[in-house]
């Protein structure tokens, strides 16, 4: 009966006309109604919320001197200059196992490092490297794509040949080496150039998904509106090319940002991205590999906070597309 | 009417370069539109009505150019070719340039109403927002300025709660809602001129009735001059002055409203008028015009209009009439393309009368004209 009311009432005009389909509200409830998106957003929603915790609370610590055991992160990201303390071994207990372990402590819940730091606020802490890492160099990916891809469609002819053979020339290279390849030449291992580079191996998947989108729209009335009116070019793209091109791409985006931190991940375990004594879960697992024998609980960890924060991503991103898919009904 | 026009066309060409040859939509046609005059440009599908109107704003896109005539705006080149010393053609000096075509021309002097209301509004930015963004852009206002402005606008062309209507989207209009906001921005920035290309096309009789009331308005109101480009004879007949009649690129009468449906001189126009429902006549009684337009890529020799045509004679497949004087109504020429008339001294009378079924005879594939 509920199900039949609901038809009802959907199908029904209200006198406010009948309900919009697009729209951040819409989207939204969309994602609401739909279990595993939810799902996804509730561990983006708390991934985010750690790392905002952890950027605060390094950043924070800092200025109040030493909240928690303060030598375990403060080399957590260098977002403000500040001297880096090298981590001091000797005060916490190396090698202590989870706390579920007959010889655990609940003052380590996941137990220490060789080093005595406390686990668990090293992937608290990671997760603000994962994340910032994801977001930033899926953002750069997504506005050079956009802004490539959206004048190569809109252009057409030689602008857009050449500009596309480009971009399908930096597309044909294998993304993590490329990246490797790129960090190198910029001047070696570090976070951000790793960052930078896995931006840069993205923004052809980008500009071909806004290409091909700026392909139907700018053959849309309303463009040939603007242009009859003597709208800049410039402003064309901008306002009416691009914003009706990019739901594609947001799908995308969500999903790559999931990619992008995996790509990362893997490239500080391979030594290219961030450096010891920095939190970040790839390189925590570059560290703990070699001590697999002896207490494999270093490497599930970090290797668990990968594999949840990409689902996430993922089940977030899959939501997304089916929630702004017109043609996918309740 | 002696005053200058405020837009004259002269031999206007424009032509499509494809794989499949060059497709000659706009092939030399000249008119003029006088201040506060509707001057219809009527046609079937692929006539080249919409090529021709967007060609005075430069706005053909690439295969398509302008390869010849001239535009002249209140006294201004906006297209102009001259003949270099090399006797390649090349562009006038005095002819505007792209920028100055996009700044002072498009919006602000010549404004464009499109055919389809629902395509031509952005539909991921609210309405008033498009509106206060077009005349933010032309008119130099401020934001808070433009969107009295908008919102006055929205009165002035009959949206009910202008201001609630200002924040809702394209979607939540219907199609003649759509087609006055579109009016209004046109409308926005005060042009001497609005393209109205086939405005009323896409929307039911009754709103199509409403908007040229609409419209017959406001032009009594600002003194603005339109071009409206049609298929619709009723529509002509309803709001136009002056009408020019297309056939395959070319300009086949040229005549004042009145004259033009009481006196119609070319063939291809009565048998535009002959195909036009009417409630007196049943459908049995229509009279749709023989054959399909042949295709611009290769037009038929001599008049263009022959294979199709009732009156054609043999002459008709050999000389190409260019539109000439045949009567004068209000001091207005009315010009006619066709070789019967006696301005042409062709040996029409003599000529034997062309045998067969026009459908047969007609030139190219069949397929649709180059527009």
């Amino acid at each position: 009966m509920a199900v039949g009311e609901s038809q009802l009432e959907s199908g029904t005009e209200s006198d406010e006309g009948v309900e919009a389909r697009v729209g951040w509200r819409y989207t939204l409830a969309r994602i609401a109604d739909d279990t595993t998106a939810r799902w996804g957003l509730y561990i983006v929603a708390v991934v985010l919320l750690v790392a905002l915790y952890a950027f605060v609370d390094s950043n924070l610590s800092r200025l109040t001197l030493g909240a928690v055991s303060d030598y375990t992160f403060a080399n957590a990201i260098p977002i403000f200059d500040h001297p880096t303390r090298i981590p001091d071994p000797g005060e916490g207990r190396a090698n202590v196992p989870p706390a579920f372990h007959p010889e655990g402590t609940l003052e380590y819940p996941l137990g220490t490092d060789r080093n005595g730091r406390d686990y668990f606020t090293r992937i608290v802490y990671g997760t603000q490297v994962s994340v910032m890492v994801g977001l930033i160099s899926t953002v750069l990916g997504l506005v050079g794509g956009t802004i490539i891809g959206a004048v190569a469609g809109y252009y057409g002819g030689a602008i857009d040949d050449v500009l596309m053979r480009a971009i399908e020339t930096l597309y044909s290279i294998p993304p993590l080496i490329l990246v490797i390849v790129f960090t190198v030449f910029v001047g070696g291992a570090n976070i951000w150039y790793a960052v930078l580079g896995v931006g840069l191996a993205f923004v052809p998947v980008f500009a071909r998904i806004i290409r091909s989108q700026v392909l139907s729209v700018r053959e849309m009335d309303y463009i040939e509106a603007a242009r009859a009116a003597g709208v800049r070019d410039r402003h064309i793209i901008l306002r009416h090319v691009v914003p009706n091109s990019f739901a594609p791409v947001l799908v995308y985006a969500t999903l790559q940002i999931g990619v992008t931190i995996l790509i990362v991940a893997g490239l500080s375990f391979l030594g290219y991205g961030a450096q010891p004594p920095t939190p970040d879960w790839g390189q925590m697992l570059n560290t703990s590999h070699g001590y697999m024998h002896s207490n494999i609980w270093l490497s599930i960890w970090p290797g668990l906070a990968i594999v949840i924060t990409i689902m996430g991503f993922n089940l977030f991103g899959d939501g997304l597309q089916d929630a702004l898919d017109p043609r996918i009904d309740d | 009417m002696s005053s200058e026009p405020l837009l004259r066309v002269e031999n206007l060409k424009t032509q499509f370069f494809t794989d499949a040859g060059t497709v000659r939509a706009v092939d030399g046609i000249s008119f003029e539109v006088y201040e506060g005059e509707i001057v219809g440009l009527v046609g079937e599908s692929g006539a080249g009505k919409s090529v021709a109107s967007m060609s005075l704003l430069r706005l053909v896109e690439r295969p398509g150019e302008i390869v010849g005539g001239e535009v002249t705006y209140k006294g201004e080149t906006v297209f102009g070719l001259e003949e270099g010393p090399d006797g390649e053609l090349r562009e006038r000096e005095e002819m505007l340039s792209n920028e100055a075509v996009r700044e002072r021309i498009r919006g602000n002097e010549i404004a464009v109403i499109f055919q389809d209301p629902m395509e031509s509004l952005n539909p991921v930015f609210t309405v008033g927002g498009q509106l206060r963004e077009v005349i933010e852009l032309n008119r130099g206002l401020s934001k808070e300025a433009a969107r009295a402005e908008a919102i006055e606008m929205l009165r002035e062309v009959g949206i009910p709660d202008p201001e609630e209507r200002y924040e809702e989207y394209p979607h939540q209009f219907s199609g003649g809602m759509r087609q006055r906001v579109l009016i209004a921005m046109a409308l926005a920035c005060e042009p001497s001129l609005i393209v109205a290309d086939e405005p009323t096309t896409a929307l039911d009789v009754t709103v199509e009735g409403q908007i040229i009331d609409l419209v017959d308005e406001l032009q009594a109101k600002y003194d603005t001059s339109f071009i409206w480009v049609t298929h619709d004879m009723g529509v002509v007949a309803e709001i136009c002055d002056r009408v020019n009649v297309m056939y395959l690129g070319e300009i086949v009468e040229q005549a004042p409203v009145d004259e033009l449906f009481h006196d119609t001189k070319h063939p291809y126009t009565r048998a535009l008028l002959n195909s036009m429902p009417r409630p007196d006549r049943t459908v049995a009684e229509l009279e749709p015009i023989e054959g399909v337009m042949p295709e611009a890529i290769s037009p038929p020799s001599g008049c263009r209009f022959h294979p199709r045509c009732p009156d054609a004679r043999e002459v008709c497949r050999r000389v190409h009439p260019e539109p000439e004087e045949v009567a004068r109504a209000d001091s207005h020429p009315h010009n006619a393309a066709c070789l019967k008339h006696d301005a042409f001294d062709v040996g029409y009378d003599g000529s034997a009368p062309l045998e067969g079924d026009p459908r047969t005879t007609a030139g190219g594939s069949g397929g649709e004209g180059g527009e």
